[in-house]
């Protein structure tokens, strides 16, 4: 009997435990949600930001945010991919690959300040991009890349075994086998996994501040070359994320509705992080329907 | 001309003769591959050189010992005999980090019990994507909670002013919560079902079975999952820095305030001229995180070692 | 050596302000109709860029977007970042202005004290401090020697510098920062001690925060930053305000610095001359809560002694 009360208390302590984890996500959303969701509007969304009046919007960092992070995508995912095809496919069971690992495992639990130091000493300085959206998204990139790597090698090794041996069987070469019938295959694991990536990537500040730079110059949103220095695309200028704003709102905003754009901005931030998870977990399970359904 | 062409069109041939088409193309794919391994590995080699080319720049040219750095207690750069000690930030962020560990850990580990052998369902509905999302919300949200919510409830509460290590450690905990589920969930989810079913066959409870089984056979990987979680909380930042109080010393009590190694990087990085002695003493203590980073990774490969002997 | 330079930047400056002053009586017909007094009047092309202190940057930020409104072919972008990396991105030439909340001087010293001569000084506008207190002390003013007692704890209850009985709590800056050197050289004479259980923060808006949330909390603000949620304490009886600054009865106060690697020329003087015009000086600069360089009826050296104009 005494071990049946036990039981029932200790499930009792685990499942109220579990509900407070709920209730603590919950409080925080709504928290962040109630305090920041009256100041969102489209006005908010789209307008540039003011240093001294109020009524400052936070449209180039939204763009920012969001262009920067196509830009680590597109430097990351492709070597993520071939770093993880090597480790999941043509690595040996040897001193080096064991070494590899090791490095993606450090790589992947840098700090993001001394990712940024790094960043600020080599690319900004040594390479001479200066503060610009390409260094925070080289910054980006090398916390990144372990993080694609590991998707990539865990879901290559999820493919069944037969799938493999069947495209190897049919005379198609080793590399012709992994593009075209694993990847395929494991690309709903892949395509979930960079999105939960990109999330964090999204809500980076510290390796940012440091290189991509806190200043948002004045963009021209009807000019769509990449060269001109006012064109948004324009990858070798300074761009403050929005994650770095309201780092700065918070610590140096001068105008007097600063609390209220902080509080905005956040919300912003969280709601696009929800939307980023949701949307992983939905277009992973469609990508998964659509391509094991034909088959 | 013609010759060089001819002769690189008979080098061509003579290629295409050796190597068929999907041979030159599985040579082309083992290229790339092995090219972006390389990256890795020239990307962790340059971190690491141009860090230690700054952070050991005190120590072999201005004059600072490394026993002073790591066991002086002053840290007084601007000081006309500038100190250097970091002793009271190493502690510091051992204190937040560990306490932040000491509160996420049954959390995390309850709620991948949870979410495994309780309630499943209720867990991958909604326990689960609750965690991931914690995740994902950025460590400037989390500072700014801190501050706004956190800080001012201890004031009230404990004496001090609210900031310090007790701050900063829950803070972190929630940030690290989700490290640790995740990694205790994937240890649950891999037991094998077998092991269970006979605990109860024999007539175990299931708190037995989860706490003289589960747990005891699980705990290397949880270990692992802690670890983890406190060199995630090592690094972080600016959630740390904005509640924490930042005083460089040790501090008598959690509700004091004290600083980190990473607060104390980014208050100042900035404020010192490259190359000032002051600089590069903040570069030392960038290296410091860099070496940590190192032994965390280090014991989590000693605890994945338990984990395929047991 | 140190001081000839000085005397040498001064008259530089005095020089540019005086032209600068010309260029506005002198303002024909400028570019697109845009009526402006600065100097707009050739064509100015060219891209330059501006890295350093993020007190600065709002209004070297707001100046750029204007210069650049008026002429169509210049190029700035401003960056923070911090004084000391302004300071060495411009001696290093990565960037072509290096803004700074303190003297050059002050930063690039030993080994690097050539690299400060190389720099020239533009004192673009004048930043003024003032102690800042937690509503409820029951202190309004207090004394360097109170202040001094303060700072470095000798002093630790809000009783004994006539207040409530209640415990001091201080929000200090870190050692590096260029408002708590302005604080210490001029309201203290004194370096302040980094004490335990003080709060050290970077940022105005943390330490406002703070100081407004926290019983018995003090600090230091620029004078922008001051706003209902904390009391901001007299000095010696003297309020800090724009018009003691100006005037030289209220001492706390630095000049905020944008060096070029040089003399400048071209665009980059055109800018920096824009920046002293009245177009800034007479709006942005007071809108930001600093003080204009031309209001000032007294002038500061690098050592700290103060002379009238």
């Amino acid at each position: 009997m005494k071990a049946k009360s036990v039981d029932r208390i200790m499930t009792g302590v685990i499942v109220g435990i579990g509900f407070l984890i709920i209730a603590l996500l919950a409080a925080l959303l709504g928290y962040l949600l109630i305090r920041g969701v009256g100041h969102i509007s489209w006005h908010f969304l789209t307008s540039a930001p003011e240093s001294i009046r109020a009524g400052g919007g936070i449209g180039p960092q939204l763009f920012n945010s969001l262009f920067l992070l196509v830009l680590t995508m597109i430097i990351t995912v492709p070597l993520g991919l071939g770093a993880g095809i090597y480790m999941s496919e043509y690595a040996k069971q040897n001193r080096l690959t064991a070494f590899i690992r090791l490095i993606v495992e450090v790589l992947s639990s840098f700090p993001s300040i001394v990712v940024g130091l790094f960043g600020l000493l080599v690319i900004v300085n040594r390479f001479g991009l200066g503060l610009s959206l390409m260094s925070g998204a080289l910054a980006l990139t090398v916390f990144n890349l372990p993080l694609m790597v590991r998707i990539t090698e865990q879901a290559l090794r999820a493919v069944p075994r037969e799938q493999k041996e069947a495209g190897l069987a049919l005379g198609l070469s080793r590399w012709r086998t992994i593009t075209t019938v694993m990847l395929p295959i494991s690309l709903p694991a892949i395509v979930t996994g960079t999105i939960l990536a990109a999330g964090r990537v999204f809500g980076e500040a510290a390796a940012l501040l440091f290189t991509a730079g806190m200043s948002s110059p004045r963009l021209d949103f009807t000019d769509w070359n990449p060269l001109h220095h006012t064109s948004p695309l324009n990858p070798f200028r300074p761009a403050e994320t929005l994650a770095v704003h309201i780092w700065k709102v918070n610590s140096e905003g001068l105008a007097p509705d600063a609390a209220q754009i902080a509080a905005g901005a956040s919300a912003v931030l969280v709601i696009t992080v929800l939307l980023f998870n949701l949307g992983a977990r939905w277009f992973g399970r469609a990508l998964y329907r659509k391509l094991t359904a034909g088959r | 001309m013609t010759q060089t062409r001819q002769a690189a069109d008979a080098i061509a041939n003579d290629g295409r003769g050796k190597f068929p088409k999907h041979k030159l193309e599985e040579l082309r794919g083992r290229g790339y591959v092995m090219f972006c391994v390389l990256l890795l590995i020239v990307i962790i080699f340059s971190i690491v050189y141009f860090i230690a080319s700054r952070g050991l720049t005190p120590f072999a040219s201005q004059g600072v010992s490394v026993g002073e750095m790591i066991g002086g207690l002053k840290w007084s750069p601007e000081a006309d005999t500038p100190r250097f000690g970091a002793l009271p930030f190493l502690f510091g962020s051992f204190a937040t980090s560990l306490l932040a560990a000491i509160i996420a850990a049954p959390l995390g580990i309850c709620a991948a019990i949870f979410m495994t052998e309780m309630m499943p369902k209720v867990g991958k509905n909604i326990l689960q994507p609750a965690i991931e999302l914690l995740a994902g919300v950025p460590s400037v949200v989390y500072g700014f909670v801190g501050l706004s919510v956190i800080v001012p409830f201890l004031r009230d509460v404990f004496p001090g002013q609210g900031v310090g290590i007790l701050a900063g450690g829950i803070v972190l905990s929630v940030m690290i919560l989700p490290t640790i589920t995740t990694v205790a969930t994937d240890a649950l989810r891999s037991l094998p079902a077998g092991l269970k079913e006979g605990s109860y066959a024999l007539g175990a409870t299931r708190w037995q079975t989860i706490s003289r089984l589960v747990i005891p056979t699980t705990l290397p990987s949880l270990m692992t999952g802690i670890v983890l979680g406190i060199a995630r909380a090592f690094g972080e930042a600016l959630a740390v820095q904005m509640v924490i109080g930042n005083a460089p010393h040790i501090p008598h009590s959690l509700t004091q305030s004290a600083a980190t190694l990473t607060s104390i990087i980014t208050l100042s990085m900035g404020n010192t001229t490259s190359g000032s002695l002051h600089n590069n003493a903040l570069w030392s203590l960038a290296l410091i995180l860099l070496i940590m980073t190192f032994l965390f990774v280090f014991v989590v490969r000693l605890l994945e070692r338990r984990v395929k002997h047991a | 050596m140190k001081k000839s330079l000085l005397v040498l930047t001064t008259l530089a400056l005095g020089i540019s302000l005086a032209a600068c002053g010309k260029n506005d009586n002198s303002n024909n017909a400028s570019n697109n109709g845009a009526s402006s007094s600065a100097p707009a009047s050739a064509a100015i092309s060219g891209a330059f860029s501006a890295a350093g202190s993020t007190a600065l940057q709002p209004l070297v930020d707001q100046a750029s977007k204007k210069f650049m409104d008026l002429n169509k072919d210049v190029t700035i972008t401003v960056n923070g970042g911090g004084s000391g990396a302004g300071l060495s991105q411009v001696a290093e030439g990565t960037v072509q202005i290096g803004n700074s909340d303190v003297f050059a001087e002050e930063k690039l010293k030993d080994a690097d004290a050539d690299k400060a001569k190389e720099l020239v000084d533009h004192q673009v506008a004048v930043v003024s401090i003032a102690a800042v207190s937690n509503k409820d002390v029951g202190v309004d003013n207090l004394t360097k020697a109170q202040l001094v007692d303060i700072f470095t704890g000798k002093v630790t209850n809000w009783k004994d510098v006539g207040g409530k009985d209640q415990k001091i709590v201080l929000v200090n800056r870190p050692a590096s920062s260029g408002t708590r050197a302005t604080f210490e050289n001029f309201a203290l004479g004194a370096k302040s001690e980094d004490l335990p259980d003080s709060i050290t923060e970077d940022a105005s808006g943390t330490v406002r925060k703070l100081v407004s949330e926290t019983p018995g909390a003090i600090g230091y603000l620029a004078l922008s930053y001051l706003d209902d949620t904390i009391q901001a304490l007299k000095y010696e009886g003297v309020e800090a305000t724009a018009e003691n600054v100006a005037s030289g009865t209220y001492p706390v106060w630095a000049y905020e610095h944008m060096y070029t690697k040089g003399e400048p020329d071209g665009a980059l003087k055109a800018f920096l001359d824009y920046m002293l015009s009245d177009e800034i000086q007479g709006t942005d600069v007071k809108d930001l809560g600093y003080i204009p360089v031309s209001d000032m009826k007294v002038t500061r050296d690098v050592e700290g002694n103060v002379t009238n104009k």
